[in-house]
């Protein structure tokens, strides 16, 4: 019987307990109770009236319905299974292999996340539109519809499966692979041997990642769709077109299934044991070989390639005067002082970006910490796994409605948060949630379980484990969090656009106005913009982080 | 050592940032507390608007310059998304007034009882058909916006195209896969233009005649003005949009023409409200009754053919009073009979979704 209450108490330790506990708590009120203000709608009627089941029935008995399911499953499965093959491509070329311009091909392959999404939509346009850039030298095809939804998406996704495959391929243990060439195994043997299994969760994860991102976005569908009809425009056209918020609801619940089907494929493999890198791990030798260079070389080279012609599209677009009727050069195109907002607009978004960025990373890491490394707690574990990949399968408007329904409300004692900024970058926060947990999953999972059972028998308090060994391990993981949340934040509408308030404006929502006002050659100018202040604060990064690796690379020395 | 200091500089120069945002935020609330509200002509309000971005800007200088102790401060968003908003917002609304919000909108709003009946001063001059039928006015329309035909001219002719003049002429087989037009499901113009032609060749008719306009549109899009942006962009030769949106990108040197069918045009307004609330300001009201003023009608009318008050300005295009151009259009039928409307156009063209060849 003691011994039993020992055993326990060994596996328990209170002071995680509560702060898991807290930070649930906090979860809770930041993201379900909000949702489930607005879920609750799918049971009534427009005067709120309970009326169980009605509006998926009749939601249900539409004949189009049919349609845009199949055409969900369609687009979403193919852009998933391409976004993650080239992601774990491109991030194989950078992380295993022996080609040149690396830290080049890094950041270009992160150049979609720099700009709005409605950024993409114009750079298709410019290039594969009836007018575009490469319709004009032949490349003819009929980009809206299906076409443009999956090359919007691929465009979209490509960089989060890389960003996940790029942190999962940084840890190896390198004596594998020489065990393995002792042995004589062939480089397949050695792929699917050690390099699958390293990658099985991550290679899950992104294609489940990149598949519910498809299922549940609308920006694409809306500007380069044509009237393929996808259930994202039908939460679109139900809650702008018709203000029915019960069916929207009806329709974002739906939207949630992609997630939960994430959430059992995590489980799945967290109860399989995967490979952590031990505490004796050593680095990874990439063998010389010119063959594998030049594969890897070409496939980096032509994704780069079309991202340089995309930005090439854009900044041909911000100086031309109207393209492509009117192609003489002009910087009218930057003088943002009649929209809306203007240069202010620009500072709050940065601002609001800095605040997202600061306040997501810590949540997050330690979150996940956890979650990851929290002794016992097995149920509120769980809890928390689901918690964190749900935000994955939440579109930015069923986040803005259900925001506006939970913090407007007057009893609510939030209240005071909404139309300020911290009600924008809550719904930062929790709209990025899952990538940024993936991504710190990946790096805690790769960390030995042993640092934290030699620290308890040596009496060293958890938490000292967390700063001085887990957190600076983790260090990549963690900056490329923080950078995620900051671009992210940058560029992100949908969910800000019901929430940000009349005197507090950003620059993406100025974007999206001025694209719908048709001025495409303003909304380049100021997507480049945006593009460069990503690339400074990126490059700030990747200063800081090369100055890191030097000082490590001269105290190995 | 270095390193570290510039970690730690790092950290403080963020730390520092995101402090500064929240207290500055939080100043900004404090700023907001209207107080001194009892002067009309002082204060500080919220305006929730529809109306473009530059519009908003020229209108907002001209209002400052009357009263420039009254602080606006405007959100701005399209149709669907502001309606939206207004109607999340419900439980606590934000925005003291709306202005220049598509009428069909502000009938939902109104069914709902959000809106504060108000009569604005000179609400006299406004035509009967452009303000609410109630006795003290829930909404008072500034202008009206109406189904028009954006036509490339360059792209026409490259592809010999005949000229359009009228809906019918819309049906000749050459504009086949030619013709962009915005779903009425999604878009307000585009529900208009269904309405309108309902309304213009009678139900039966009027179906017939959608029948054989689906056999020539390439697709169907999500926004009342994207049409005449693709048209401008050469993405399409005709774009089935409204009057302003194609004025604008003819403005921005877009090679588009601007065609009013010749049958006649659906039509919908955009209307001002006083919102229902708590407190309701003094300079809110203010800023309705210059809304609807001469001075601010006539800087309307520089942009918009039809003002409400019937007097409107001159303009290219028109070669005839542009208040003839809209048809005998009841809103209230249309309202009443959107969901059938679109429910059966939703039948007929929502599932043939695939692309042409």
């Amino acid at each position: 019987m003691m011994r039993n209450a020992g055993k326990i108490l060994q596996n328990f330790n209170p002071s995680q307990f509560i702060l898991l506990s807290i930070l649930t708590s906090a979860f809770l009120a930041g993201m379900v109770l909000p949702l489930f203000s607005l879920f609750v709608k799918a049971f009534q009627d427009s005067s709120g009236v309970f009326v169980g089941f009605a509006n998926y029935v009749s939601y249900f008995s539409q004949p189009a319905l049919f349609h845009s399911i199949l055409n969900t499953l369609n687009v979403s499965l193919t852009t998933s299974v391409i976004s993650t093959m080239l992601g774990f491509a491109y991030a194989y070329a950078l992380k295993r292999t022996n080609i040149r311009f690396k830290s080049f091909f890094r950041y270009a392959a992160l150049f979609p996340l720099f700009v709005p999404t409605v950024v993409h939509g114009i750079g298709l346009i410019l290039l594969f539109g009836r007018q575009g850039i490469l319709t004009e030298l032949g490349l003819v095809m009929e980009l809206y519809g299906r076409t443009g939804i999956v090359l919007a998406g691929i465009i979209f996704t490509f960089p989060q499966a890389f960003l996940m495959f790029y942190v999962t391929l940084h840890y190896a243990d390198g004596r594998l692979y020489e065990a393995a060439d002792s042995m004589g195994c062939n480089a397949l043997t050695k792929f699917i041997k050690i390099t699958v299994p390293e990658i099985k969760y991550t290679l899950l994860y992104s294609f489940f990642v990149c598949f519910t991102l498809a299922f549940t976005d609308f920006g694409a569908p809306k500007v380069v769709g044509g009237s393929y009809n996808v259930l994202a425009t039908d939460l679109f056209k139900q809650v702008t077109g018709q203000f029915n918020f019960n069916m929207g609801a009806v329709v974002s619940t739906l939207l949630l299934l992609p997630a939960l089907l994430t959430f059992v494929a995590d489980r799945m493999l967290n109860t399989n044991n995967y490979c952590e890198i031990s505490t004796k791990a050593i680095g990874l030798k990439v063998h010389k070989n010119k063959l594998r260079d030049g594969i890897f070389f070409t496939v980096c080279f032509l994704v780069v390639s079309f991202f340089l012609i995309f930005i090439g599209a854009l900044v041909m677009n911000a100086f031309t005067n109207f393209f492509p009727y009117d192609r003489s050069f002009t910087l009218e195109h930057f003088e943002f002082g009649r929209a809306a907002g203007g240069m202010q607009s620009f500072v709050n978004s940065i601002s609001m970006s800095l605040l997202t960025a600061v306040f997501g990373t810590l949540f997050v890491f330690i979150y996940t910490y956890l979650l990851e490394k929290g002794k016992g707690m097995k149920h509120l574990k769980r809890l928390g796994r689901l918690l964190s990949v749900t935000p994955l399968a939440l579109p930015g408007m069923v986040i803005g409605l259900s925001f506006i329904f939970f913090f407007n409300s007057r009893s609510n004692p939030l209240h005071f948060i909404y139309g300020t900024v911290i009600i924008l970058v809550l719904a930062n926060i929790v709209y990025f949630y899952a990538v940024p947990y993936a991504t710190a999953a990946g790096a805690l999972k790769k960390l030995d379980k042993e640092y934290e059972s030699i620290a308890e028998s040596m009496r060293i308090p958890s938490w000292k484990v967390f700063s001085k060994v887990s957190v600076p391990l983790s260090l990549p993981a963690i900056l490329e969090i923080f950078m995620y949340y900051f671009v992210n934040a940058m560029v992100t509408v949908s969910a800000v656009v019901f929430l940000y308030s009349a005197d507090f404006k950003v620059a993406s929502i100025a974007i999206t106005h001025m694209a719908g006002a048709g001025n495409m050659a303003q909304a380049s100018a100021m997507g480049l913009l945006i593009l460069t202040v990503n690339l400074l604060i990126r490059s700030m990064y990747e200063l800081y982080l090369h100055s890191i690796t030097k000082r490590r690379m001269k105290k190995e020395e | 050592m270095k390193q570290k200091i510039l970690l730690y500089v790092m950290v403080a120069l963020l730390l520092t940032g995101s402090l500064g945002g929240l207290v500055g935020c939080g100043q900004r609330q404090a700023v907001a507390d209207p107080t001194k509200a009892a002067d009309p002509t002082e204060g500080e309000i919220t305006v929730y608007t529809a109306l473009e971005d530059e519009l908003v800007t020229e209108y907002l200088a001209a209002f400052n310059q009357k009263f420039p102790d009254i602080k606006v401060n405007i959100v701005r968003e399209s149709t669907g998304v502001i309606t939206a908003r207004l109607l999340a917002e419900k439980a606590n609304p934000q925005a003291d007034v709306v202005w220049g919000l598509a009428a069909s909108s502000l009938m939902v709003l109104d069914n709902q009882g959000l809106l504060e009946p108000y009569a604005p001063v000179g609400v006299e001059r406004i035509l009967p058909k452009f303000k609410s039928d109630r006795e003290v006015p829930t909404w008072v329309g500034i202008t009206a916006w109406e189904t028009a035909f954006v036509v490339n001219t360059v792209e026409a002719q490259k592809l010999g195209l005949p000229e359009i003049r009228s809906y019918q002429d819309l049906l000749k087989p050459e504009f086949e896969g030619h013709i962009v037009m915005p779903n009425p499901a999604s878009s307000g113009t585009g529900f208009l233009t269904v309405a309108g032609i309902l309304q213009l060749k009678g139900t039966e008719k009027g179906w017939e005649y959608l029948d054989s306009l689906h056999e020539n549109i390439s697709h169907y899009v999500h926004s009342g003005s994207k049409p005449a942006r693709m048209a401008a962009a050469g993405e399409t030769v005709v774009g089935i949009s409204f009057g302003y949106a194609g004025i604008r990108q003819k403005r921005q040197g877009a090679p588009v023409e601007i065609i009013f069918p010749e049958e006649g045009s659906g039509w919908d307004m955009e209307a001002n409200a006083l919102m229902k609330k708590g407190e309701i300001k003094p300079a809110a009201k203010t800023f309705l009754d210059w809304a609807i003023s001469d001075e601010a009608m006539n800087l309307y009318k520089v942009n918009n053919p039809i003002i409400s008050t019937g007097k409107g300005g001159t303009y290219e295009g028109f070669t005839f009073n542009p208040v003839d151009q809209l048809i005998e259009n009841d809103l209230a039928w249309a309202a009443e009979n959107r969901e059938s409307i679109l429910e059966k156009w939703t039948q007929r063209y929502g599932t043939k979704s695939a692309p042409r060849e």
